[in-house]
Order: structure tokens, then C-alpha cells, then sequence
């Protein structure tokens, strides 16, 4: 009988849901363009009742994809949620829209660390979504040594060698090498780089794979015992397989950022300020956060979040770690030889 | 009976009494749908490989043969000078190899399987040729992660294998190149098997009596008169299964641990992370041209041995 009800009662809300969203009395639009599986429905139910808009969202699996799309003349959509190293490029090529974010009334509630950021210090572009770190898991029942150094990837013990996995993303590789070897990100240095191509091309025969979407599921299965992975994905395969261990190497690691901004054109650009100054509220942040399992951009969230998340190890770094280091878009040469030693690599 | 006859010739009639016009415009359509999403893309394709790459992706509207010469040329990191480099060679090459081992597989697995089901009694083919298409009701990514998850180490198949005692610790299976021709076979097979079976089904046994009462055994009556016979169908399956897997990247990527580049993430590469839109395009030009000349030797050589025959 109750589960009659419960159905019951789903359904009349999915219509009373469906209702809202096709309604002809809503104000406007919002056309969402996020990363894969990057927000939970409910926000978007949340958002749409509370500012009477119609949201529809599309989905990308890359930063690169983004520019690629809306190079191409992709239009249509209304916010986009970028990267911060992509907030400078799709900046540079004039593809966003200046909406004075600092101006809206939650915007108080940003972190002070995410603001006066490289890719945009006045934050008249964008505002914080989620931020992460990138580094690599290690599975403390394979092995047991110190672990936050890239040694255990780029010259691993005998334990792990021929058990890694590495993104398969350009910069997360190259960018752990430099780290390793001392050597500056964005390197155009050939004698540097060279190096580098060396070290890759060495440690590549300990490595057993390059697998970004599948990076949690190798670690998760025991068909890696250690690899590189952004910090809420290896809090996910944590959940699966309690030995895996988040490294913060000593050498440094990536820190990423992720901002909602508005795409040049958009056709509702204020129901997109709408958008941002909901995602910066607290209460919204933490459900997002709760969701997609990384770090909110705002304060004040600590009393919404799941307890799981405030003690995980994965987005709470230890005092003693580094901080991330966010890395900017290379300069032109740079990417081309990166392309390069990349290519060489994988050949 | 001659009102039947009749009413089939009028039919015949209207259908050839089409103006030329007529007909034209039932296979405008047809012609519209090629001439938009297949000649105007591969247009564009065309075009951006003699183009300069933006910064940033996208083209700037300068004309250059930089994108071929980088498929065989490099800078030098430290004298800039242009020097020959071999890795995209690599890459095609690889690509290519893999290829005609998947062809070459899928060949000596479907003929035998083709043979066997067309030799059936007529009831019992369709049942089998429903069999052989039960695998592509499901995804083809969904089956090359389900292989993925049996020939892993901790996996089904080792576990029976250690099981039985044929092995003392796990074969590694995944993430080889051996896994990838699997994952090729399995994927493309039934292109191999539904054409020769087609050819087969066609192919008049009595020839075969002929053969014996002439003494040739059973070696030669393969060689000699069922091969050529079907070879329409083996020259087709072949072409179906050599040209995706050419191109194919799943595989590659999830059961060979993506640990080296095929022609399609090379590709696919250049329109992402290495924003390089013009190389992109030229090595999607490479491959299309490689294709076209894999068939105009195919065509040529089956216009050969059909004059052949006809000599003979």
C-alpha cells in the first residue's frame, strides 16, 4: 500500500515538475551547456520553480570539447561551466559575455582564495562552481611505502609496476613529469623537455594503461594498484575499495576550478545572472557539492554538507601538503610541443 | 491468367514509362541527403587540411601544406630544422597491421561458419543467420566493456582457468594487442559471415559433384571452384570488416588500455587537446584516400579475375 502511495506521489510530482518546466507562464529560458552528469536534477527543479524559468541543459566530456563546440558556432546556449585555463581562452577569444558577477548579491559569499584568480581578477566574467585537485591513488594493500611523491608513478617499486594507470590527458601527464623532474609547467625549454621525453618514454613500460572515464573503475576492479585521478572521483573508488589512498606529492599537483559564465550572445543573459547568484548560495552550493563530490566555491556551506565529505581525506588535504598549483593555458610553441612528445609517447 | 499476365506487363510498362525527369527526382532525395551530409562535410574536411590553425582551435583563412608536411616532417626541438620523422607513419601503420590481422581472423572463423549454415537445410538458416545478428541488439560499447570485465585478471575467465589448474597465476589478457584483435573479431565478425553466407547460399553444389566425378579432391574443389565462386562475398566481408576497424577506436582504447595511438585518436586528438584543426583534417584526408585506394585495387583486381573467366 505505501509503495502505491509513494509511486503515487512520484508521479504527480513528475507531472507537477513537468508542468512547471513546459508551462507557457514561465518568464523565460535558461539554456545550461555542463559537463557530463556535473549537477543534480533537483537544483535545476529548484532553480526553475524559484525564478518561474524554463531550464534545459546539455552536456560536454571535456573543457576542450566546449571550445571546440562553440568554435565551431555553437550557439544558443546561455552559461557554460568552464575550466579555469578555458575561462582564459574562451576569454582571449572573445566568446564571453562581461555580466559584472562581483556586482550580484551572493557573490559576498566567495571564497577569498577564489578571487583576484589569474583567469579573470575582477571575476566580471565568472563565478566559482567546484574546485578539485588532480593527483594520483595508491592502494595501500599493494603497497605500503611513503606515497606522496610521483616516484611511485614515474620510477615505481616493483609492487606497482606494470599496475598503473595514467590519464589519458595531456597536461595531467607531462605537467606530473615536469613536477617530478623540478622543471617548470608550461616548459619550452628543449633540453628540459627532452629530459622529459625520456622519463615518459622509461616509465611508460611500467604503466598499464592511459583511461581518464575509466579511471576510478581500474583502480575500483584491481586492475590498477595505483593512478592518477581527480580528488571527488578517487573519494568515489574510495567508497568501493577502502585501501585506496589520495597522494599529495611533494613535487606539487594540479589544482583545477570549475566557474559558471555566460557565453557570448546568450539570449537570457538575466536569467544566467539569475543562475550564478543561486549557484553561490550557500545552501545550493552544498547540495551540488553533496552531488558531484568536490569542493564549493563559496563559504559558508559546512552546516548542508554531507558528513562523509567533511572528513574525507580526498578534499581535505593534510597541513603538511602542498598547495595546488593551477596551471595556466601554455603559449602556442608550447602546446605544439607537447603535441609532440605526447604523440611520441603514444605512437 | 492473361488478365494476370497482363496487369504484370502494365506494371512493368508504367514502371519503365517514368520520364527520365520522373525518375530523377525519386532519387533526388537520396541525392540531396549524400550531396549535404556526406559531400559538403567532407568538403569542409578538404579545405581546412590546406588551412593555418588558430591558436586556439578553429582555422585562420591562410593557405598551407603545413599540415601534410607535419605528417612526415618535424622541427628539430633544437636546430629547426625540418627533419623526417616517422611517428604517424607508426601510427597508420599499426592501425593498418591491426586491421588485416582482425580481416584475416574474422575470414578464417566466418568462411567455415558461413559454409556450415548455408549447407543447412533451407528451415534451419534463418534460424541461424537470426543467431549470428543476437549480438547487435546490445551496444557496441556495452560488449567491448562486458569483454573487457571477463578477460581481466581478477576476471571469469582466469578464475575458471586457475580453477581447472591449467594455470598457476593470471594470464594478462587485458590491455594487450592481443585483446584489441578480440575485441575487433567480436565486434565485426558477422560482417564477414552474412556476406559468404549470402555467396554461399547461391553457389550451385552441383559444381562440387562435378568436381569429384573429376576426380579432384577435396582441397582443390575448395580452391578451385567454391572460392572463386563466392569470392564476391569474401571480397565484400572483407571490405566491411578491414575499413571500420581501420578506423575503429573502442577497442583500442578500452581493451588495449589506450596505451597507443590509432588513427582515430589521433584524430580525434587534434580537435581537442592539441587544438589543431587543419592537421586533423589532413590526417582524416590521408585515411579516406588510404580507403579509396584499398578499393580501387579491390574493384580492379575483381574486374581482372572476372575477364579472366571470361576467357577462359
Amino acid at each position: 500500500m505505501t509503495t502505491k502511495i509513494r509511486l503515487l506521489a512520484a508521479a504527480s510530482a513528475a507531472i507537477i515538475t513537468l508542468g512547471l518546466s513546459s508551462g507557457a507562464e514561465a518568464a523565460g529560458e535558461l539554456k545550461i551547456y555542463n559537463w557530463f552528469d556535473y549537477i543534480p536534477q533537483d537544483l535545476l527543479d529548484k532553480f526553475a520553480k524559484e525564478h518561474d524559468v524554463k531550464v534545459t541543459m546539455d552536456t560536454y566530456n571535456s573543457n576542450e570539447d566546449l571550445l571546440a563546440r562553440l568554435k565551431a558556432g555553437v550557439t544558443g546556449y546561455d552559461v557554460a561551466v568552464p575550466g579555469e585555463y578555458m575561462v582564459a581562452i574562451l576569454l582571449q577569444e572573445g566568446l564571453l559575455e562581461k555580466v559584472d558577477a562581483f556586482a550580484l548579491p551572493n557573490f559576498k559569499n566567495v571564497r577569498e582564495d577564489m578571487l583576484g584568480v589569474y583567469w579573470d581578477p575582477k571575476r566580471e566574467y565568472s563565478v566559482p562552481y567546484q574546485w578539485g585537485s588532480t593527483a594520483f591513488m595508491v592502494d595501500s594493500a599493494v603497497y605500503g611505502g611513503d606515497i606522496n611523491t610521483w616516484q611511485v608513478i614515474f620510477d615505481p617499486p616493483a609492487e606497482l609496476k606494470g599496475k598503473i594507470n595514467m590519464l589519458k590527458e595531456v597536461n595531467e601527464v607531462l605537467n606530473a613529469g615536469l613536477r617530478y623532474l623540478g622543471h617548470p609547467r608550461c616548459n619550452d625549454n628543449p633540453e628540459q623537455l627532452k629530459e622529459l621525453n625520456d622519463l615518459l618514454l622509461k616509465a611508460k613500460a611500467d604503466w598499464l594503461s592511459f583511461n581518464s572515464d575509466g579511471a576510478k573503475e581500474v583502480l575500483v576492479t584491481g586492475d590498477a594498484a595505483a593512478g592518477q585521478i581527480y580528488n571527488g572521483f578517487g573519494m568515489r573508488a574510495r567508497e568501493e575499495r577502502a585501501t585506496l589512498k589520495y597522494a599529495y606529492p611533494k613535487e606539487g599537483y594540479t589544482g583545477w576550478s570549475d566557474n559558471i559564465v555566460v557565453i557570448k550572445g546568450a539570449p537570457n543573459i538575466e536569467n544566467a545572472k539569475l543562475f550564478m547568484n543561486f549557484m553561490m548560495d550557500p545552501e545550493n552550493a552544498a547540495a551540488l557539492t553533496n552531488f558531484a563530490r568536490y569542493s564549493a566555491g563559496v563559504k559558508g556551506v559546512e552546516p548542508f554538507l554531507d558528513k562523509a565529505l567533511v572528513e574525507a581525506p580526498e578534499v581535505n588535504p593534510p597541513a603538511d601538503a602542498p598547495k595546488a598549483e593551477f596551471v595556466p593555458p601554455c603559449p602556442e610553441n608550447v602546446v605544439q610541443m607537447y603535441d609532440k612528445i605526447w604523440t611520441n609517447l603514444l605512437k | 491468367m492473361a488478365a494476370l499476365i497482363a496487369t504484370g506487363n502494365s506494371q512493368q510498362e508504367s514502371a519503365a514509362g517514368l520520364t527520365a525527369r520522373q525518375r530523377g527526382l525519386l532519387l533526388l532525395p537520396a541525392l540531396l541527403a549524400i550531396a549535404i551530409f556526406l559531400v559538403l562535410p567532407l568538403g569542409f574536411i578538404l579545405v581546412y587540411s590546406f588551412l593555418t590553425k588558430g591558436t586556439y582551435g578553429g582555422v585562420v583563412w591562410e593557405f598551407s601544406l603545413a599540415a601534410y608536411e607535419q605528417f612526415l616532417f618535424e622541427r628539430d626541438l633544437f636546430t629547426d630544422e625540418l627533419v623526417f620523422h616517422a611517428s604517424y607513419l607508426q601510427i597508420y601503420g599499426r592501425s593498418v597491421l591491426q586491421a588485416l590481422v582482425a580481416t584475416i581472423a574474422c575470414l578464417a572463423i566466418g568462411f567455415p561458419t558461413a559454409y556450415y549454415i548455408a549447407t543447412r537445410p533451407a528451415a534451419q538458416r534463418n534460424m541461424w543467420v537470426f543467431l549470428i545478428t543476437v549480438p547487435y541488439w546490445v551496444n557496441l560499447l556495452i560488449r567491448t566493456v562486458s569483454m573487457l570485465f571477463i578477460i581481466r585478471d581478477e576476471g571469469p575467465l582466469n578464475s575458471i582457468l586457475l580453477g581447472i589448474g591449467l594455470i598457476s597465476e593470471p594470464i594478462r589478457l587485458a590491455y594487450t594487442d592481443f585483446a584489441i584483435g578480440l575485441g575487433l573479431v567480436y565486434s565485426y565478425l558477422p560482417f564477414m559471415v552474412l556476406p559468404i553466407y549470402a555467396a554461399i547460399e547461391r553457389f550451385d553444389f552441383r559444381l562440387v559433384e562435378a568436381g569429384h566425378d573429376l576426380y579432384a579432391d577435396r582441397w582443390t574443389i575448395l580452391r578451385q571452384i567454391i572460392v572463386p565462386l563466392t569470392r564476391p562475398g569474401i571480397v565484400a566481408g572483407s571490405l566491411l570488416v578491414f575499413i571500420p576497424s581501420l578506423g575503429s577506436f573502442i577497442a583500442p582504447d578500452l581493451l588495449g588500455g589506450g596505451k597507443n595511438l590509432m588513427i582515430g585518436n589521433t584524430i580525434a586528438l587534434q580537435f581537442q587537446s592539441s587544438r589543431n584543426w587543419p592537421f586533423g583534417s589532413a590526417a582524416a584526408v590521408i585515411l579516406l584516400t588510404l580507403v579509396l585506394i584499398v578499393l580501387v585495387l579491390f574493384a580492379r583486381r575483381a574486374q581482372q579475375a572476372a575477364a579472366e573467366q571470361g576467357r577462359q
